[in-house]
């Protein structure tokens, strides 16, 4: 695969800077307290990422971005998932960022600049089922007259509650004719249902009934949604995998800090092997998982049209990684590590919902299978 | 990543060249396996005229330990200029001309701590696969917990005698000389009454025997010495300090592990390898298939964390102790990976020297490795008191 999975100095300077930032902007407190409010995340901070070049980390710089590329992106998606800070940032700057370079044109461009700045968020509408399998979508966009009629629902629209605009996945044939809208979210015909998810971010069920589309409204071409798709959902799941290989090492932080302090028969209980070496074997996973992560970062950016196995390698391990870092970290909490008041429940939810959300284990293990010819 | 601003064009040119001219055809197979191994030694016999050329011409040249300084017969290569070697080496498919212990740990241990005089009489003929080392380390008692080594030298004013046993010594039956660890003060605390010595394997005294394993023949031979007597010039570094010396080479061996594996994924992928193993249809079985994904996934994580690290230390930055890590996850899964071509072989792979070829031998010989060179166990308490800082 790649030469170097080593993080330049760019890359270094960057995650300096963005944990500086987090750990007094956004520490898990601040989600708690979305939570608490009945928010899923905080425009004010929205703003400042923008401000810092968060937004446009994949924009190009004629549109006011920072276009850093996917390893950077992966990198700040990394410290975010340490501190599980809330925000639009992967369905935005990074899916939609992504499907809209690969299409050129002024409205493009346009969309770009309005990420960049962070006056637009994006939301995809993909899912229709429990599980991630967009080849399956059922919605259809039925021409009419000189546009089409999209009818149908998606399930789980990632930050699709408060979004400005949507990228959808609709049929508009048989077999693979699949096609890609970008529309507003107040288009009439859409309703949008919040759905009080377990990790207390956005997420909707979106129908669409009657909704009217334009050929202007099509991202890429007619009936060749994934073109333009496929490298926006690879990006997506790249940088899901590193928030939660973050996420798996800010669990794993709390976990470690606990066993050194945490004091039964006189001693930290970090001083019992039984729990030195699962600590220690989590510590390993994290570790290579790390490794899969930054690969994936660097195939994005060098070899995009081949990234594909490097980023379900990515999420895989991720997944597996992040479960077992939760898990293991409420084990070693014990009963505290149970109560709401403790944080390493937010870890745990979050890594449940970051599973399912653009393909589970299953899904990215068999991408690799199939691409290792088994 | 280090460069060398000495005329590195002409280095590669003139390597290249001298490569094509001096490596024989029969030695560009890239031959790998125990059978394609020079290992040297008083009483090693080639296995062809080619591979007594290549080597005697590469040791000329100081490249059969190409780093080493060329005061004591190595090649005073730069780490630049390795990395060279080692694309020219594989852009011809040449075989090393040389392995031994001498090169992978006593040579590293003499040049940090050995006398000039040492490093003299020592380093030029393993350089030139004249002699053939092996290392005493393990004892019966002294497994896990190595520093509580038994075998005794004592003080006899002009020499040292020898008496214990060693376990573990692969090759010592084939080898000329042995590398130990043995007790030199049995009042000290168990880390300082440790010495490091040079013991040739030809004093009287001195007996071996091969050990059977649960996969059949192996290279691992127990030793033992029944007063042998060594001279004393031949301790490495101070008397009582050889735990010191111990510790360097466990964690050179670790890195050197890490750095110089093949990776688990070694090009075929195991779905691959499976699916010839279950014959026609392929590997249909769910349970085995949702087994093999996931070993696989794994395994191509580890391969890159090899590089990672790799990447690492050519950018100066030596990964220490985290090679623990290597050791044991890599170990880990190349156990898994077994089980794997054992559950689709079914009762065809339990044949010895069946139709896959020594399937059960190499799937009991796995199991050695997450034991050898450090058990899983001690990995993760390295890992856990050196990285993670928790209490011992």
């Amino acid at each position: 695969m790649m030469q170097n999975l080593l993080r330049t100095e760019e890359e270094t300077m960057l995650a300096d800077a963005a944990r500086g930032f987090l750990d007094k902007a956004a520490p898990v407190s601040a989600l708690r307290e979305l939570r608490d409010t009945n928010q899923s995340y905080d425009r004010g901070l929205w703003k400042q990422m923008a401000e810092m070049g968060w937004t446009g980390v994949l924009v190009p710089e004629a549109q006011g971005g920072a276009d850093m590329g996917h390893a950077a992106a992966c990198v700040l998606a990394g410290e975010l998932g340490k501190t599980l800070v809330a925000s639009p940032f992967l369905s935005s700057a990074v899916i939609a960022a992504t499907a809209l370079r690969q299409v050129s044109d002024d409205r493009a461009l346009r969309a770009l600049a309005a990420i960049a700045d962070g006056t637009a968020t994006y939301a995809l509408a993909i899912d229709e089922s429990a599980k991630f399998n967009p080849a399956s979508t059922a919605m259809t966009a039925t021409k009419v007259g000189n546009g089409f009629r999209l009818d149908g629902k998606k399930t789980f629209v990632v930050d699709g509650g408060l979004a400005d605009r949507l990228l959808v996945l609709a049929r508009t044939g048989d077999d693979d004719a699949l096609t890609l809208f970008d529309i507003p979210s107040d288009r009439a015909g859409i309703s949008r249902t919040r759905q009080s998810m377990i990790d207390s971010r956005d997420a909707a069920n979106v129908d669409f009934d009657a909704v009217k589309a334009t050929g202007d409204d099509i991202l890429g071409e007619l009936d060749d949604a994934m073109s333009v798709l496929r490298p926006a959902i690879e990006a997506g799941q790249a940088a899901l995998a590193a928030e939660m290989s973050g996420l798996a090492t800010g669990a794993f932080g709390m976990t470690v800090g606990y066993l050194k302090e945490r004091q039964q028969f006189g001693v930290p209980i970090g001083s019992f092997q039984a729990l030195q070496h699962r600590a220690a074997h989590l510590w390993c996973e994290i570790e290579v998982t790390a490794s899969a992560i930054a690969n994936a970062g660097r195939m994005l950016d060098q070899d995009p049209d081949n990234a594909t196995l490097a980023v379900s390698l990515a999420k895989a391990r991720a997944t597996s990684t992040a479960k077992l870092a939760v898990s293991e970290g409420v084990q070693m909490h014990g009963g505290i590590g149970m109560t709401d008041a403790f944080d390493i429940g937010f870890y745990m939810k979050r890594a449940r919902v970051a599973a399912e959300w653009l393909g589970d284990y299953s899904y990215h293990a068999e991408q690799v299978a199939r691409l290792r010819g088994f | 990543m280090q460069t060398d601003t000495h005329q590195p064009e002409q280095f590669r040119t003139e390597l290249h060249d001298w490569l094509s001219d001096n490596c024989p055809q029969e030695m560009r197979d890239g031959g790998s396996g125990e059978s394609a191994i020079c290992w040297g030694g008083k009483r090693w016999e080639f296995t062809s005229q080619a591979q007594k050329t290549w080597l005697s011409r590469m040791a000329a040249k100081g490249l059969t330990t190409p780093t080493w300084p060329k005061a004591y017969g190595g090649a005073g290569l730069s780490r630049a200029q390795e990395k060279v070697f080692t694309v020219e080496m594989a852009a011809i498919n040449a075989r090393s001309p040389l392995q031994s212990f001498g090169i992978w740990m006593l040579g590293p241990a003499l040049l940090k701590f050995g006398t000039e005089e040492q490093k003299q009489t020592y380093l030029p003929p393993i350089t030139r696969g004249e002699v053939r080392w092996c290392q005493g380390y393990s004892e019966p008692g002294a497994g896990s917990d190595l520093a509580s080594v038994q075998t005794r030298a004592e003080d006899m004013g002009d020499h040292y005698l020898i008496n214990g046993q060693k376990i573990w010594t692969s090759y010592a039956d084939q080898a000329d000389w042995i590398f130990a660890l043995v007790r030199t003060d049995r009042e000290a605390s168990k880390h300082t009454g440790i010495s490091f010595i040079l013991i040739d394997m030809a004093s009287a005294g001195v007996t071996t025997r091969p050990i059977r394993l649960i996969s059949g023949a192996s290279v691992f031979c127990e030793t033992f010495f029944d007063n042998v007597k060594v001279p004393k010039e031949n301790v490495v570094g101070e008397v009582n300090k050889g735990w010191d010396i111990a510790k360097y080479l466990l964690t050179h061996e670790r890195e050197m592990i890490s750095g110089g594996a093949q990776g688990l994924t070694g090009g075929r992928a195991l779905g691959a390898v499976l699916a010839e193993s279950a014959g026609e249809g392929g590997l249909t079985d769910a349970t085995l298939r949702a087994e093999a994904m996931a070993c696989e996934v794994d395994a191509l994580a580890v391969d890159l964390t090899l590089e990672r690290y790799k990447d690492q230390a050519e950018a100066g930055r030596g990964v220490g102790d985290a090679s623990a890590m290597l050791k044991y996850m890599g170990t880990e899964l190349n156990k898994r990976r077994h089980e794997l071509l054992m559950s689709v072989g079914g009762s065809d792979a339990l044949e010895w020297d069946g139709d896959h070829g020594n399937l059960p031998a190499d799937w009991l010989r796995t199991k050695a490795n997450s034991i050898e060179g450090g058990t899983s166990e001690v990995m993760l308490s390295i890992l856990s008191r050196r990285v993670l800082g928790l209490p011992g």
